[in-house]
């Protein structure tokens, strides 16, 4: 079965930059670009929501199906 | 499915004014998830906060809420039970507002076994007054007020909660999200007083001021210090120093509540007439 890929939205305009969600992706996803955080690698990801659950700033969406 | 927030949030408040990284926000989540789980309805709900940084969630949530005197929010959400039993009553503050300036309200309340939630965010620290020590500083440790080290030692908000009769205890920690939610679920659902403390991380006013160089080493510190309950018991005293046990601490199902034993006083006065 091929594997479907998440959409992971980022909400600029709340973002705050404070790295929780590049730190603690298990699978190093996410990255810094500049002050925000944003998608670096989306075919590693495993839908596991910990940015989503961690996001304190609720900057995070990863949507699946 | 990404969980949908926007329902419980009013329209326009984020983004909010905690700072980056605080973990408050990540509580908020928690909050919001736990009422979606419940299915609570929005006019059945209250939220009831103090002062503080904490105190401010109230204000983001799209429910019955109310924002009131520094440390009086178990005293106002006592009379919103009161008045209206049937309502889910919710308090949120801080480790200041709860455990030093509202303290013999939150003891108090405690005592009743009033069927409320108190869901306090331990962050050891006055954030939003300018970082001076809490209650909950650690010995030794550093505020704007005691700037060679604080010499009090600190509560241990649950051991006060369970002393002063509060009948269901957990902790939590900002960094473990996903067990934040079902805490606070088993608390709402738990008839009776319900102490919910969640150790929370301050990367502007005190891990500045105690070496923590970033909120991810503070997230890493609570990661750290939290032992679940049940793997706690396999170890040994020596093995335990330093570590805070996270979990459903106490509960007890059989003391009265207020609000019942209240109704029978209502009665007896009103047979008696």
């Amino acid at each position: 079965m091929e594997k479907t890929l998440p959409k992971i939205e980022i909400i600029e305009k709340y973002c705050k930059g404070c790295h929780i969600c590049v730190e603690f992706c298990p699978k190093d996803c996410l990255e810094m670009k500049g002050f925000y955080a944003s998608v670096k690698n989306l075919e590693a990801c495993i839908k596991c929501m910990q940015c989503e659950l961690r996001c304190p700033d609720f900057a995070i969406k990863v949507i699946t199906e | 499915m990404a969980f949908d927030y926007d329902k419980w949030i009013r329209p326009g408040k984020l983004p909010h004014i905690w700072c980056p990284g605080c973990g408050h926000g990540i509580v908020m989540k928690g909050l919001i998830r736990a009422m979606e789980t419940l299915k609570l309805e929005k006019n059945d709900t209250a939220i009831v906060s103090g002062i503080g940084c904490a105190s401010r969630l109230p204000g983001y949530i799209d429910c019955c809420t109310l924002h009131t005197a520094h440390g009086r929010a178990a005293a106002f959400a006592t009379g919103v039970k009161m008045a209206k039993p049937e309502m889910n009553v919710i308090l949120v503050g801080g480790d200041g507002d709860g455990t030093a300036i509202g303290g013999n309200h939150f003891i108090h309340a405690c005592r009743r076994n009033i069927d409320m939630t108190y869901i306090i965010m331990n962050n050891y620290i006055y954030g939003m007054t300018g970082g001076q020590f809490s209650p909950c500083t650690p010995t030794g440790h550093k505020a704007s007020t005691t700037p060679y080290g604080n010499p009090d030692p600190g509560f241990d908000i649950a051991k006060l909660a369970i002393g002063a009769g509060a009948t269901f205890v957990a902790r939590g920690t900002a960094f473990h999200a996903n067990q934040i939610d079902k805490l606070i679920v088993e608390a709402i659902q738990h008839k009776g007083f319900s102490v919910v403390e969640i150790l929370d991380d301050c990367p502007t006013t005190y891990g500045r001021r105690n070496k923590y160089k970033s909120v991810i080493e503070m997230m890493n510190r609570l990661k750290e210090v939290a032992v679940p309950v049940k793997a706690a018991e396999k170890m040994t005293a020596e093995q335990l120093q330093g570590k805070v046990l996270t979990g459903v601490l106490y509960k007890e199902e059989n003391k009265p509540e207020y609000t019942s034993e209240y109704a029978k006083v209502i009665e007896r006065a009103s047979a008696a007439k």
